[in-house]
């Protein structure tokens, strides 16, 4: 149950500190130490990153969202060529999903240039893909259950009954 | 010339949570823990509801009693959640705000001279809404040894045997107390053996975080003598959108249904749909904010034991009710800590007796917020140590 609840104070906002953690749960602090260490170890908890809203940065990020179809065969498995594609660092998420298509790929890269190329030069030729759309982001609103771009006033009277 | 104001008015002063609030509001680097709503906004599908029903056209008067869908929904709803059976044709009003409803009991049952017997330290508008009503208040003070419980020893103390009405509210604002089954076991016989009319604000009874919230309305022989208040401000976080209800028997409420027919006609249309909506589909909604309010609860609580201010371990409601070290009174204590720090709790002293040389401090704002205000309370402390040890000769 604790496991629960740390993994859900964490998903909320993963730099919450240990000390805080056990204040808001009522557990020791070893306890949390220990339930963050087991979640890591078993590999619930795979890594920890900020949310980004690339609009706020001058630098460019194109993003794209890539559709896969591919043909298997008996010596080919969606296992396998899932761990082809997710070994380039330019595939940020790589997910097997139901429906029209098969693959959902995330690329990120610094140019449209860039991701494009990665696309035709790197994935379009895997021997399996029989089909690539690629759709790139335009704005994103929400990553990650935030809500991106400016965040509601609190325009509450500071002082109420 | 000047119109005359009449007595009743004149003798009501302004709140003391005014004044407070506009120091508070010279000053725009302020941390407020003095805020008495929500800070979650409105569950997206309860205004989505509001925006369509505008969109439809529909902003005509509702039955005066409100609408029926939405006088049902409340029916099933009290009745899953806290074991309250009223009928929606003749035992349910819907109110602008459970205030108008608090207002309207207190017109239809209280005659000239009568008393009303108000546990405190409570909401600011009790008393007022006695005066108004031409009643008197008789203060009940409750104690922090009691964990801010109501006691008969304390009825008995104060002479509410003697009222007319009580009114009472658990989950309570200012202090966070709840009462348990056990606890109002006492208080409803005191009711019953002299006969007193129980008015129960019961505008918190989800944001409750040690077990559920019993209604004294449920206790044997309460129904007939009570009229139960809540509404939608806090657990639907829909203070702005003002609705509110009353439970109550079918008399009782055809004659708060009478006042409130010529004053307010019905309670607003747009908000009834948000409400109706909200308690079809906003259980989750409700379930995700009180685990929020609970985390922080906890979080406030156990900082405050950390830096050394006492303070009952409050169960409900967003409030926790420190006490302020010794030789400061809250008053000093607030407006001192506004000045110097930027943190804003308001002094218990507004809420009547029993709440001498305590803070409200309301955690219905962020984490971020509430550990940068307790910081800075905490340095407060180690900065006045000495004042506070040596105030007293």
């Amino acid at each position: 149950m604790s496991e629960r609840e740390v993994l859900e104070l964490l998903r909320e906002n993963a730099r919450y500190s240990t000390a805080d953690i056990a204040r808001m749960t009522d557990l020791e602090e070893s306890a949390v130490e220990a339930t963050i260490e087991s979640l890591e170890e078993a590999g619930v908890i795979c890594g920890y990153q900020p949310v980004v809203d690339w609009d706020e940065l001058e630098d460019e990020r194109v993003r794209a969202e890539v559709e896969l179809n591919v043909m298997l065969d008996r010596e080919t498995g969606y296992g396998d060529i899932a761990e082809r594609l997710a070994r380039f660092p330019q595939v940020t998420a790589l997910r097997l999903v139901s429906g029209d298509y098969d693959f959902d790929m995330e690329v990120e890269g610094d140019s449209i240039r860039e991701v494009s190329q990665f696309i035709s030069e790197k994935v379009a030729p895997v021997p399996e893909i029989t089909q690539t759309v690629t759709h790139y982001v335009m704005t994103s609103y929400k990553e990650n259950g935030i809500e991106l771009g400016d965040g509601d006033d609190d325009d509450r009277l500071s002082v109420s009954p | 010339m000047t119109i005359d104001l009449s007595e009743r008015v004149e003798s009501v002063g302004p709140s003391g949570i005014r004044r407070f609030f506009e120091i508070a509001e010279e000053r725009d680097d302020v941390i407020s823990l003095g805020v008495g709503e929500p800070d979650f906004s409105t569950p997206w599908a309860a205004r989505d509801a509001a925006i369509a029903s505008l969109e439809q056209g529909k902003t005509s008067y509702t039955a005066n009693r409100g609408k029926r869908e939405l006088r049902e929904a409340i029916s099933g709803y009290v009745d899953d959640r806290f074991d309250l059976e009223y009928g929606a044709d003749e035992e349910i009003l819907v109110t602008a705000g459970a205030s108008e409803a608090v207002d309207l009991a207190f017109r239809a049952v209280v005659d000239p001279g009568d008393t009303v017997a108000i546990a405190q330290p409570s909401y600011i508008s009790y008393e007022p809404g006695v005066i108004f009503a031409g009643g008197e208040v008789l203060p009940v003070p409750t104690r922090e040894e009691d964990d801010f419980r109501l006691t008969v020893s304390q009825l008995e103390a104060a002479g509410a045997a003697d009222a007319d009405v009580l009114v009472i509210c658990y989950p309570n604002n200012p202090t966070g107390a709840i009462m348990t089954r056990e606890d109002l076991e006492p208080v409803a016989a005191f009711a019953r053996e002299n006969d007193l009319t129980v008015l129960a604000d019961e505008i918190y009874a989800e944001l409750t975080y040690d077990g559920e919230h019993t209604s004294i309305a449920t206790l044997e022989g309460m129904r007939e003598r009570t009229i139960v208040f809540n509404g939608f401000s806090k657990a639907h976080a829909m203070t702005g959108l003002r609705l509110g209800y009353a439970l109550g028997p079918a008399e009782t409420i055809g004659a708060m249904n009478r006042i409130h027919q010529y004053t307010m006609l019905s309670a607003p249309t747009t908000p009834q749909y948000a409400a109706l909506e909200a308690l079809d589909t906003c259980a989750d909604d409700v379930r995700e904010m009180v685990e929020q309010y609970d985390r922080r609860r906890r979080f406030v609580l156990s900082r405050f034991r950390e830096i050394g201010m006492p303070c009952f371990e409050a169960k409900g409601a967003f409030y926790v009710f420190p006490e302020v070290p010794s030789g400061w009174s809250s008053e000093e204590f607030a407006e001192t800590l506004l000045e110097e720090q930027g943190v804003a709790a308001v002094p218990g002293d507004v809420f009547g007796e029993g709440a001498a040389g305590h803070l409200r401090v309301s955690y219905a704002t962020g984490l971020e917020d509430l550990k940068e205000a307790l910081n800075r309370i905490e340095a407060f402390l180690e900065e006045h140590e000495p004042i506070a040890s040596s105030a007293d000769p």
